[in-house]
């Protein structure tokens, strides 16, 4: 990466469910621009860390600071934060009682960062680009799941996020409907977008990714370039792993 | 049968009014009361979850009929051992509240389970856009709560309907209480708890028709 600029810097993050350590010592900094994998296997951490940095999940040590704005601390707007970091969910999470175009017009509505008439044709400007202008009017309940997770993603990007956190977002669909949502994915990858994505589509990651990050029972086991990690783990739990799924 | 009617039939209808009157005050508060409630439950604060817990279980463990006299006849007395002279409630008041507080209570219970029904992503992604919890709530989770809510609310307005009929003890004149006149006056407690039973089973059975279809209503596009 030329462009060095932190965007999310995470110092000794430790996770606890009850007496449960799922995250136990995560340091790591993210770049502006940068699209970094998360892999590992699954109770590895992945998608409590990726929640962590929203806070979705409350950190229980350690520091997290995401454009320079300390999260961790109880002080800081977690709500103001959340308004520039976009998430996707493996389960989509559309909001069932709104047509598609209410459910991506909701929130910058809601917090008065546009009007109606401004929030419907950004609304629909985002629809056209997942393909999926003609869903406006349509309930969540219409859609197939490639459809649905499409129609999350737009309406994370309706607020205009810096960094947007995918937690697993094909794992929920039919195998012919990963590449149309994976599709989109890369797209924003290429526009610069900083992603974090949870995910177990190999080729995605060798592709799309900057930075490979293993982890495995709470660490970062190994990362690198897909060329590294996938190609020429180091690690033996990276090569157990990548033996199993690939 | 027809000479009851005929006699006492705009005084039964009189009555019938002011069940329905009471049934629609309690019911309004009650659900003010319910929601409040129901939130203090779900919520993560501690220390309003124990005021939840112990607001549905204090009520849910008194009856109403001791509930109505504690308010009728207890709190006016208690009030005025403070030293306030002139305190009253009036019947309709007291049962009122003795009413709303019972079938709040119950309402919390439904709300929270409504709640509590609604998938947890839904607060996720809510709020993993930036509004904040009370918005999450009112604008995502309630209305999808209010859909699975609905047969139950309904169940307890028509509970509440017929505990009208309770109040009669504090001398609220509404239909039972008219029915124990008309049976005194006239000796013929046949035709009288006849007509007054049929009378409140024409309201409820309209109600639940009506509440059928709004179901139906709110039920359609999910």
């Amino acid at each position: 990466m030329e462009d060095k600029t932190i965007k999310i810097h995470v110092e000794k993050l430790k996770k606890n469910f009850g007496t449960l350590e799922v995250l136990k010592d995560m340091s790591i900094d993210i770049f502006e621009g940068e699209v970094v994998v998360l892999l590992g296997p699954s109770g590895s951490g992945k998608s409590t860390f990726l929640r962590c940095l929203n806070q979705l999940e409350e950190a229980t040590a350690g520091i997290i600071v995401v454009d320079g704005m300390n999260i961790t601390d109880k002080h800081t707007d977690i709500n103001k934060v959340r308004e520039n970091i976009g998430m996707v969910f493996q389960h989509f999470n559309l909001f069932p009682h709104k047509t598609v175009l209410e459910n991506i017009m909701l929130a910058p509505v809601e917090l008065k960062l546009m009007t109606k008439a401004e929030a419907k044709e950004k609304g629909m400007q985002l629809l056209n680009r997942v393909g999926l202008d003609t869903k406006a009017d349509a309930y969540p309940s219409q859609l197939s799941g490639g459809q649905k997770q499409r129609i999350a993603i737009a309406r994370s990007l309706a607020m205009n996020p810096d960094i947007m956190l995918f937690d697993e977002p094909t794992s929920a669909l039919d195998p012919e409907m990963v590449g149309e949502v994976l599709a989109v994915m890369k797209e924003l990858a290429s526009e610069g977008m900083t992603m974090v994505v949870v995910t177990h589509e190999i080729g995605f990651a060798k592709e799309v990714a900057d930075r490979i990050v293993f982890m495995d029972d709470g660490y970062i086991v190994e990362q690198g370039s897909a060329q590294e990690v996938i190609m020429n783990p180091k690690e033996s739990r990276t090569i157990d792993f990548l033996n199993k799924v690939l | 049968m027809i000479t009851i009617i005929q006699t006492y039939g705009p005084m039964l209808l009189q009555a019938l009014g002011k069940t329905l009157l009471l049934t629609l005050l309690s019911l309004v508060f009650a659900m003010i009361i319910g929601l409040v409630f129901s939130l203090m439950n779900v919520g993560k604060n501690r220390f309003f979850n124990f005021i939840g817990i112990a607001y549905v279980d204090g009520v849910r463990g008194v009856p109403l009929i001791v509930l109505a006299y504690f308010i009728y006849f207890g709190i006016p007395t208690g009030i005025k051992m403070m030293g306030i002279q002139d305190f009253r409630l009036t019947a309709l008041q007291a049962g009122t509240i003795a009413l709303a507080m019972n079938c709040g209570a119950y309402m919390a219970e439904i709300i929270r389970a409504g709640i509590e029904s609604v998938d947890k992503g839904q607060m996720e992604a809510s709020r993993s856009l930036g509004l904040n919890y009370a918005k999450s709530m009112r604008l995502v989770v309630l209305p999808q709560a209010v859909r699975t809510m609905i047969p139950s609310i309904i169940n307890q307005f028509i509970i509440t309907l017929k505990d009208t009929s309770i109040l009669s003890v504090i001398g609220f004149p509404e239909l039972t209480n008219m029915g124990k006149t008309i049976s005194g006056n006239t000796l013929k407690s046949l035709q009288t708890w006849a007509i007054v039973g049929i009378m409140y089973m024409v309201v409820i059975i309209t109600l639940s028709k009506v509440a059928k279809r709004v179901e139906r209503r709110v039920n359609r596009g999910r």
